[in-house]
């Protein structure tokens, strides 16, 4: 061989060179100094003081105010997770069983709005749910209600619209997984006398499982760090973990605090993520075989 | 192959019914004859939408938007490509390592990525230029548009460059005339993929954006925080019916499904 061993080393770094300088500068650089950030004391006369110290953790952790925050936001990402699960695992399966051309067209009609800005689906909420929105002012004028409903500001309506942004990642999942699915497997199960729901509960159930919980991860990591939504549907009053770091940089200025606050959010969510990976690796390594 | 039930019809009816519903109401709204938010009831009037010709804050913003997502989907690409090519060809110490590097802006919550760069940026004194914003959405993109360009490259024939380079073709020319064409439709998909993610995005975009470089949806989520309008809703609509035209075109480049899929 006329080229060394080095010299055939040399490019693939040489390659991916441009994009790793890039991400080193831009990415690298900014996280490291919000961690930093959050180590730094604030004063509201004299801003960012430099120094050392967990004070804004400490803050952070053993305040009620932000116990409640947090809570709500862990709250929110289950009860949101969960109605993903329970409808976008049968619309997953409904859509494998129809037939072209309708499951492609079902499936972009499904997954389509991913294309479309989150601000405009939530927008699309804002309208429904109003006081004065579609909803309550159509039950109200076909005599069904008296007082107007409203929806907006509430926790069911930040639930009921992330539910909406977030479902599509759930059907892809599932249907990821129901691809890999052996229909003769089925069919052997209900010519062997098994019964509809027995197939599905033995069979079918079982095998997306790794589905279900890949895309639960997505659906439970994008909610618990959503911001656009809760911040339109829940408003001032109901703040979750993105809404509040969000203040404290623009609003109350405590740069320290809201880089804490963002710091605990990015760590809670990789934890998750790992945890949820691990889970899957260990449980259903044959799948992946 | 079996057939659904009617349960299932109906469940399949009524999810279907709860996805469009949004979307339906915005293009309805967007055409109501009244000065405030309300179904067409007696009347379609195309007045919102002249009123957005007349708002040079959201066309400034749209065009804000444009620039920057031509610019970070062209940048994300071209650094996307040689990296796709190095992680197929080569076997190299820290090469799983590398993928996972650049995919990992997935994994960060984009409200953190907001406050690192904001920080940055007024650390270094570049806050609110167009180039930084620029730069912002290559990292939130560049995953997209690797993972698609991954994906063609892992389906590229060796084969056909083999058999060029053994009939005497030059490197240069075995990448242009085989290579290139082969992972074209996924460099084309992953493309207009980042694009749509750099135009759609908001949470990010609204620390690091100053009054001369609002994006389109950190102006309508501005907008929105004060008052919901027949306004914002015959924007939306536009911007329903723009991606409505996108979506034909990635599926005649590369499959709408395959994106889609790749975007979960």
């Amino acid at each position: 061989m006329a080229k060394g061993r080095l010299s055939g080393l040399l490019p693939p770094y040489l390659m991916s060179a441009p994009a790793l300088v890039l991400y080193l500068a831009l990415l690298g650089t900014p996280m490291v100094m919000t961690f930093v950030l959050s180590f730094h004391a604030f004063d509201f006369n004299k801003g960012i003081l430099p120094g050392f110290s967990f004070d804004n953790y400490w803050e952070v952790l053993s305040d009620s105010y932000f116990h409640e925050i947090f809570l709500r936001t862990f709250g929110l990402a289950l009860i949101v997770t969960f109605i993903c699960v329970v409808i976008g695992t049968p619309e997953a399966y409904i859509l494998s069983r129809m037939k072209n051309p309708w499951r492609s067209i079902f499936l972009v009609v499904i997954l389509g709005p991913l294309l479309i800005s989150v601000i405009v689906r939530t927008l699309g909420w804002a309208m429904l749910i109003g006081a004065n929105g579609v909803i309550s002012t159509t039950l109200k004028s076909a005599g069904l209600i008296e007082n107007s409903i409203q929806l907006m500001f509430t926790f069911t309506g930040m639930v009921i619209a992330l539910v909406h942004v977030l479902v599509p990642f759930m059907v892809i999942s599932v249907w990821a997984a129901l691809q890999k699915l052996d229909p003769s497997v089925e069919h052997a199960g209900l010519s062997l006398g098994a019964s509809q729901f027995t197939v599905l509960r033995r069979i079918v159930l079982p095998q997306v499982m790794p589905g279900i919980l890949s895309g639960s991860m997505i659906v439970f990591a994008l909610t618990a760090s959503a911001f656009a939504t809760p911040s339109i549907i829940g408003g001032r009053r109901l703040k979750v973990v993105a809404t509040t770091a969000y203040d404290e940089f623009l609003n109350t200025l405590n740069w320290p605090l809201g880089a804490t606050i963002a710091v605990l959010l990015l760590i809670a969510n990789v934890v998750i993520i790992f945890s949820y990976n691990r889970l899957i690796e260990k449980r259903y390594a044959q799948v992946f075989e | 192959m079996k057939t659904n039930g009617i349960p299932a019809l109906i469940f399949h009816g009524l999810f279907v019914a709860f996805i469009l519903a949004p979307l339906v109401v915005i293009c309805l709204v967007a055409f109501t004859d009244k000065g405030y938010m309300s179904l067409p009831t007696d009347g379609f009037s195309l007045r919102w939408f002249e009123a957005i010709l007349e708002n040079q804050d959201f066309i400034d913003a749209f065009w804000v938007s444009l620039y920057i997502a031509l610019g970070s989907a062209t940048i994300a690409l071209i650094v996307s490509v040689p990296v796709a090519l190095a992680v197929v060809r080569y076997r190299f110490p820290g090469r799983e390592g590398l993928t996972a590097f650049f995919l990992s802006p997935l994994m960060i919550p984009h409200v953190v990525l907001g406050v690192s760069f904001l920080r940055f940026f007024t650390e270094i004194g570049f806050t609110g230029t167009m180039i930084g914003l620029v730069l912002t959405h290559v990292i939130i993109v560049m995953p997209y548009a690797l993972r698609l360009v991954l994906a063609s490259t892992a389906g590229l024939d060796r084969d056909a460059e083999k058999a060029a380079l053994s009939l005497g073709a030059t490197g240069w020319t075995v990448f242009r005339r085989i290579t290139v064409p082969l992972i074209l439709p996924g460099v084309a998909g992953g493309w207009v993929l980042a694009f749509i993610t750099s135009f759609d995005e908001l949470t990010m975009t609204v620390f690091v954006a100053s009054p001369s470089t609002t994006t389109l949806p950190v102006r309508m989520y501005h907008h929105i925080a004060q008052t919901v309008d027949p306004l914002i809703a015959s924007i939306s609509a536009v911007l329903i019916f723009v991606t409505l035209l996108l979506m034909i075109v990635l599926d005649r480049i590369y499959g709408l499904d395959k994106i889609l899929i790749g975007k979960g």
